[in-house]
């Protein structure tokens, strides 16, 4: 199926036949609001589509709502779905999932059940390349350090000794050349980065040569020469800890780990001790493993590591485009037709 | 110039809070007799007729009419950066001595920091850092905004290049126009009016000299022509902003952020209310502050005076 246009709105597909008067199809959310939550002004428009029940409505009358809930509609991995759930509603036809990640996904179990899977992985991939170039670039020229050195109450002078790294001609290496990866090379090659990359396979010579990359069969070539190391791959079994002990003293002492991809790719105690032993030199994270990291934790503590609460989609038009997609996704899936951005096994 | 003897650059001082790094000193005691600022005034008679150019590091020293005119032999000052406004041109060249600045070592840094600046503003990065995730933390996105650069310079016309990348429509406002093609190879739109950008920009840059022209260019009337969701970067100069008048406006909605990597003064008063407002990102005037950069602004002020002291044309000559 042709995937959603990044920036498509209209749905041809919603409106009801004429005079056609029907019951808003049942959808389950964790809850409307709060942290994690279903934003309100989207709540507002799905209203319009479904009628929404929140976890707490549905364990409060499981008897009857069990029946009647067709799809979930699952924003920021919540609600959580497990084997119990999926028992007790019996005409559940889709789990649409926000994000392009489904690694928090049991595939297998939800296909067992018939149930299709969705997410929406086009819509957030400009701005999850946008952040993980200001990651670079923050991490590189200092800039948490510098403000807390700008608004200091003890900060008399600006040292003229105090210095970053030049992003500009460094290399950059990319490992996981998506269509994420190839949005940061994109943005990359302005910068005049030399730029390798990993993937599992290498890309055309067109899409190599518009971003000036150079493709590193072995991720060994890549992390020996780069700058940056920039992390976008998936999750999946095999990426699991991709990062770790090995890989890191692979880097150069000078060189700066960034990930926008999952906590789970990088061997986190492996990446504290080599930042504490200076193996590398910083790293900016946007995700984490868990997600907050308890307050306590090291990479919290240390002066070269830059954390920001997984931000990669975070600006509301992006968010606001990943539920019109995900509604999208539910209508079809309810009515059978071929589902976008559906998620196959 | 005798026999083997090297001629003599005056420097404020090596190292500390202001003076020049150490691991410049080497490449500089290769051309020049290094003196420093103390050393000179320590020995004033003999130091005097052997100084043939200075190095300004940070501005420093200070160039003024007494130093001038102690300095006989004086035949060029070369500055670190590019950057003009804490030099009097005109009493410099009453006294024949030339000037030089660095404005190829600088570009690239420069304009890394604005783009870094764009979007840790846009995506709201320091306030992130370490934070809980807020599920109010959405910020602006980057991609397919509307980029207003004034000043399109070496450093505007670089950002240009990278802003291009993120499929950012280009809006341009400068004294005179690029040509066609420089316009063209970053989609660039030129606005006559500044007013034009200001209406349109969802991210302005400020990337100017300061002169009498540009002092206070964006106040009042500037930022209420923005639109209220825009964000103000300033990587030139403090004074080129109306600075009470960017506190009021951010305090008000006017406009959404700022982020600024010049202030005046720099630093700000620890009491000033830019340093408590959430929606501004400020940095200790980092443009060039990288290990490549520095040297690289060096080796083109050696460069420069080799060529003046050598009666040749200076590269980066003002």
């Amino acid at each position: 199926t042709k995937p959603c246009g990044r920036r498509s709105s209209s749905f041809p597909s919603l409106d009801p036949p004429a005079g056609f008067v029907q019951e808003l199809p049942y959808v389950l959310v964790d809850c409307i609001g709060g942290r994690y939550g279903v934003y309100e002004d989207h709540a507002e428009f799905l209203k319009k589509h479904f009628h929404l029940i929140a976890m707490k409505e549905y364990l409060e009358n499981k008897k009857f709502l069990s029946k009647k809930i067709r799809a979930i509609y699952m924003w920021y991995h919540k609600p959580v779905i497990k084997e119990e759930l999926l028992q007790s509603l019996p005409n559940l036809k889709i789990v649409a999932s926000s994000g392009v990640g489904i690694d928090h996904l049991d595939l297998n179990l939800l296909s067992r059940y018939g149930v299709k899977v969705s997410n929406t992985p086009f819509v957030v991939s400009t701005d999850t390349a946008d952040l993980g170039m200001a990651l670079m670039l923050a991490s590189s020229r200092r800039l948490v350090e510098g403000y807390q050195i700008a608004v200091s109450p003890d900060t008399e002078y600006f040292p003229a000794d105090w210095l970053g790294a030049e992003v500009s001609g460094a290399t950059l290496g990319i490992v996981g050349m998506g269509t994420i990866g190839y949005k940061v090379a994109e943005r990359a090659k302005a910068f005049e980065m030399k730029i390798l990359y990993h993937n599992r396979n290498q890309r055309n010579k067109e899409e190599e040569s518009a971003v000036g990359a150079i493709y590193c069969k072995k991720i060994d070539d890549l992390l020996q020469q780069s700058d940056f190391v920039l992390l976008s791959v998936n999750l999946t079994p095999q990426t699991h800890k991709l990062i770790g002990k090995r890989e890191l003293e692979l880097m150069k002492p000078t060189a700066t780990l960034i990930n926008i991809s999952r906590g789970l790719v990088v061997d986190q105690d492996a990446l504290v001790e080599a930042l504490q032993n200076k193996v590398i030199k910083a790293a900016a994270l946007d995700v984490t493993y868990p997600e907050p990291l308890p307050r306590d934790h090291p990479l919290l503590k240390l002066k070269n590591v830059i954390i920001t609460p997984h931000i990669g989609s975070a600006t509301k038009k992006t968010r606001r485009l990943m539920m019109e997609n995900m509604v999208e996704s539910i209508h079809a899936g309810l009515r059978g037709l071929p589902i976008p951005n559906e998620v196959l096994l | 110039m005798g026999g083997g003897e090297l001629p003599g650059l005056l420097v404020n001082e090596i190292g500390g809070i202001h003076g020049i790094l150490h691991g410049h000193v080497a490449l500089l005691k290769k051309h020049f007799y290094l003196i420093t600022m103390k050393e000179f005034l320590e020995n004033r008679k003999h130091m005097s007729k052997k100084v043939q150019a200075i190095y300004l590091w940070w501005h420093k020293p200070i160039i003024d009419r007494e130093l001038l005119q102690s300095l006989p032999n004086l035949k060029v000052i070369a500055n670190s950066g590019v950057g003009m406004d804490h030099l009097d041109l005109k009493l410099v060249a009453s006294f024949g001595v030339k000037m030089a600045n660095a404005p190829y070592a600088v570009s690239s840094s420069t304009a890394d920091t604005g783009m870094a600046l764009l979007l840790a503003s846009a995506r709201r990065l320091v306030e992130g850092n370490i934070s809980i995730l807020l599920s109010d933390l959405l910020g602006v996105e980057v991609t397919g905004a509307t980029l207003g650069i004034i000043g399109m310079g070496s450093i505007g016309y670089k950002i240009a290049l990278r802003a291009k990348a993120f499929e950012m429509n280009i809006l341009y406002h400068n004294r005179t126009r690029r040509k066609e093609q420089e316009e063209q190879a970053v989609g660039a739109t030129y606005c006559e009016k500044i007013d034009s950008l200001l209406q349109q920009a969802d991210f302005v840059m400020v990337v100017v000299s300061l002169t009498p022209q540009t002092h206070k260019l964006i106040g009042k009337r500037e930022m209420e022509l923005m639109k209220p969701t825009a964000t103000l970067i300033n990587i030139s100069r403090g004074a080129v902003v109306d600075q009470e008048a960017l506190v009021t406006a951010l305090q008000t909605g006017v406009i959404r952020a700022a982020a600024l990597d010049v202030t005046y003064p720099e630093p700000l008063p620890r009491d000033h209310t830019l340093l408590k407002l959430k929606n501004v990102i400020i940095t200790p005037h980092l443009g060039i502050k990288t290990d490549k950069t520095t040297y690289m602004i060096t080796e083109e002020a050696v460069e420069n005076i080799l060529a003046a002291l050598n009666g040749l044309p200076i590269p980066s000559e003002l």
